[in-house]
């Protein structure tokens, strides 16, 4: 507790919207699980009441959370069997620490085993908890690997990403592993933040408080135009809902054929693009008219503007 | 040791092993069969371009239809850090790697890292954690961030970070930590000739991804074991 | 860090049959509240965890104040501070009560 000179937080917890219309960068991560299932079928596994907690961040005196900043566990989602995976962006910007990977990685391993019509990973992560940097980074490798083998087994793993922390860091490829993304526009999927591309080679290089630069470098919009996403959704529960309905129900194979049409994606776009120096260029040459108009875009409009493009089936991945 | 050591050590009838632009690909004899080699040198910063171009390499493997192992050498920086990089979707070109040797590997071809520099974040992560086992080689000093860059973030003097380092395996920097966490599987003995001692760890890689319980068992990371396998048993019913 | 735990007798047992809530999140100026229904229903204990030391007596006051207006009786009360302020305590507190009384 602080004395109260401190600044006041505001208080969204308890907001009364209901549920599948709650903004989904305002919800918590348990928020999210619970309005993006059927309801009442969220079965959490190593529950906050399991206390499984930080063994190391005490000695950085830090706070601990009951759930080390993730939500594991099974449901369903339009009555198919799902397990979930959903991060707490406002935990330590909802990095990977050892608990909170090793939660995930069980989560994954046991759907090996229980064959779920998907995994649901509910991204809102900077990348690795720095104070647990090495738990945290194998963690990653782990996830990834477990991942692949879930996938190579037929089992879709979707990752839905509009939280406030992005998806930054491992974070980032480990979305890239996933079988299919659904974005949003506070949704950021890149490997390096901003700031540390900032903090590394100058503001010259990257200015991280240009916030237009680090949405139309990073966002969702940009990432569903290249590729990077399979698919754009408004800022609700409701709109991740039916991407992850629809994308589970196409998702790729991880086998030669997609690797080796990924392969071709990826030189294709840094054949296409790669001199480029900003996305609106990008954009121009993808055949967006007005690419300045884009990041004002609705959802609604936004979808009509991809549906109108060539080479948005980004299949492989 | 030296990339060019290495290669020595690994294959001393000879090798067809090329570096160019800091990345390493190529291949050279192993007992009766071959062995592929591929990866970054001279601290590359692992960015769209590289990461593109080493992925083609494995898919190569892959494509030859045969099982040559592959050997992943890793002397690099972190991820490129830029604008374009990100601008063109540097997660993806990073993940498509990673899974192009974990592709490589389902498909028989088994994967071995060697990290013997340095190595960081992503481009660590794209690369020898990718692989089934990761070997290092002494003198090796992989790292997700540097200590300066640690106390910058989190705020501690760098001192405090450096005793706290001393103790702590689970955030410092270096081989040992690595090794402690379970992420580095077994070091090599750079005396020795490399290539049976690459093909010892190659005969002997089970199947499961055991670089958790070598974090408990060597004290690197004291619960992520437990924690995984009691999440696997909760959630794996029916 | 500093850690404490208050214990303190209830006149009734708090209403509602949910077993277990959580509300709030570890993050700087909140914090996290879990509420377990485990303990016989004349009795509450909560026990905090906060890296803002020097605080108890606030502490203290906070959860005499939060037992007496909502009689928690049965709740074992968990909490994880990130340096909240004490009517941000208090807020949690309540809503976390509020939460416990619902049918399970």
């Amino acid at each position: 507790m602080t004395g109260p000179n401190s600044s006041p937080i505001p208080n969204r917890d308890e907001r009364n919207a209901s549920p599948t219309g709650m903004s989904w960068y305002e919800a918590s991560a348990r928020q999210r699980v619970a309005a993006l299932l059927d309801p009442g079928t969220f079965e959490e596994v190593l529950g906050p009441e399991q206390r499984a907690m930080s063994p190391h961040l005490p000695l950085f005196a830090l706070p601990r959370a009951f759930d080390d900043g993730i939500v594991v566990g099974r449901g369903r989602l339009d009555g198919k069997a799902v397990s979930v995976a959903a991060q707490e962006g406002r935990f330590m910007g909802g990095a990977f620490g050892e608990v909170h990977g090793a939660k995930l990685v069980g989560l994954l391993r046991a759907a090996r085993a229980s064959r779920p019509e998907a995994v649901l990973i509910l991204f809102d992560t900077g990348g690795v908890r720095l104070q647990e940097a090495n738990a945290g980074e194998t963690a990653i490798a782990e996830t990834m690997r477990a991942i692949a083998d879930l996938r190579r087994d037929g089992v879709p793993v979707i990752g839905l990403i509009g939280g406030r922390a992005g998806c930054y860091g491992g974070g980032g490829l480990i979305a890239g592993t996933c079988s299919r993304l659904a974005v949003s526009e506070g949704g950021r999927i890149s490997v390096s933040g901003p700031e540390v591309i900032e903090t590394n080679k100058g503001a010259e290089e990257f200015d991280s408080k240009d916030r237009a630069l680090v949405w139309r470098t990073m966002g969702g919009k940009h990432r569903r135009l290249t590729g990077g996403a399979d698919a754009f959704c408004d800022d609700t529960v409701a709109a991740f809902r039916t991407a992850a309905l629809d994308l589970m129900g196409r998702a790729p194979a991880l086998d030669l054929a997609t690797l080796e049409a990924e392969q071709a994606r990826l030189e294709a776009r840094l054949a296409r693009f790669g001199d480029c120096r900003d996305a609106t260029e990008i954009w121009s040459r993808l055949g967006i008219d007005d690419p300045a108009a884009v990041p004002g875009l609705t959802a609604q409009d936004f979808d009509g503007l991809v549906a109108g493009l060539d080479g948005m089936d980004h299949d492989a991945r | 040791m030296t990339l060019a050591d290495i290669l020595a050590s690994l294959f001393p009838a000879g090798h067809a092993v090329r570096v160019t632009d800091g990345l390493v690909s190529g291949d050279g004899p192993l007992g009766a069969s071959r062995l592929a080699v591929v990866g970054i040198a001279d601290r590359t910063a692992l960015g769209v371009d590289g990461a593109c171009t080493l992925s083609r390499h494995v898919l190569d493997v892959v494509q030859s239809g045969d099982r040559t192992p592959i050997l992943v050498v890793v002397d690099s920086d972190s991820q490129r850090m830029s604008r374009r990089d990100e601008l063109l979707g540097l997660n993806e070109y990073l993940a498509h790697l990673a899974k192009t040797l974990l592709l490589a590997d389902a498909a028989g071809h088994p994967t071995l890292g060697l990290i013997y520099g340095h190595s960081a974040a992503g481009a660590f992560i794209a690369t020898a954690l990718a692989t089934r086992v990761l070997a290092g080689l002494p003198g090796a000093d992989p790292s997700v961030m540097d200590l300066p860059s640690v106390a910058r973030v989190t705020k501690l003097p760098l001192e405090t970070l450096q005793a706290m380092a001393r103790d702590t395996p689970v955030f410092a920097p270096g081989l040992d930590n690595m090794v402690a966490a379970g992420a580095v599987h077994a070091v090599l003995d750079p005396d020795s000739p490399l290539g049976p001692q690459v093909e010892a760890l190659i005969g002997q890689m089970g199947a499961d991804d055991i670089r958790d319980r070598l974090g408990l068992e060597r004290g690197g990371r004291p619960v992520a074991h437990t924690i995984a396998a009691r999440v696997a048993q909760d959630a794996g019913g029916g | 860090m500093e850690t404490m735990t208050f214990r303190h007798a209830t006149q009734k047992p708090l209403a509602g049959t949910r077993a277990q809530a959580i509300t709030g999140v570890v993050a700087s100026g909140n914090l996290e509240v879990l509420l377990e229904r485990v303990l016989p229903g004349d009795a509450c204990t909560i026990e905090i965890a906060t890296p803002i030391e020097g605080f108890g007596d606030v502490w203290e006051a906070v959860a005499a104040d939060f037992v007496a207006r909502a009689q928690p009786g049965g709740l074992r009360i968990s909490i994880n501070d990130g340096g909240a302020r004490p009517d941000t305590v208090s807020l949690r507190l309540l809503q976390g009560a509020r939460l416990m009384e619902a049918d399970a």
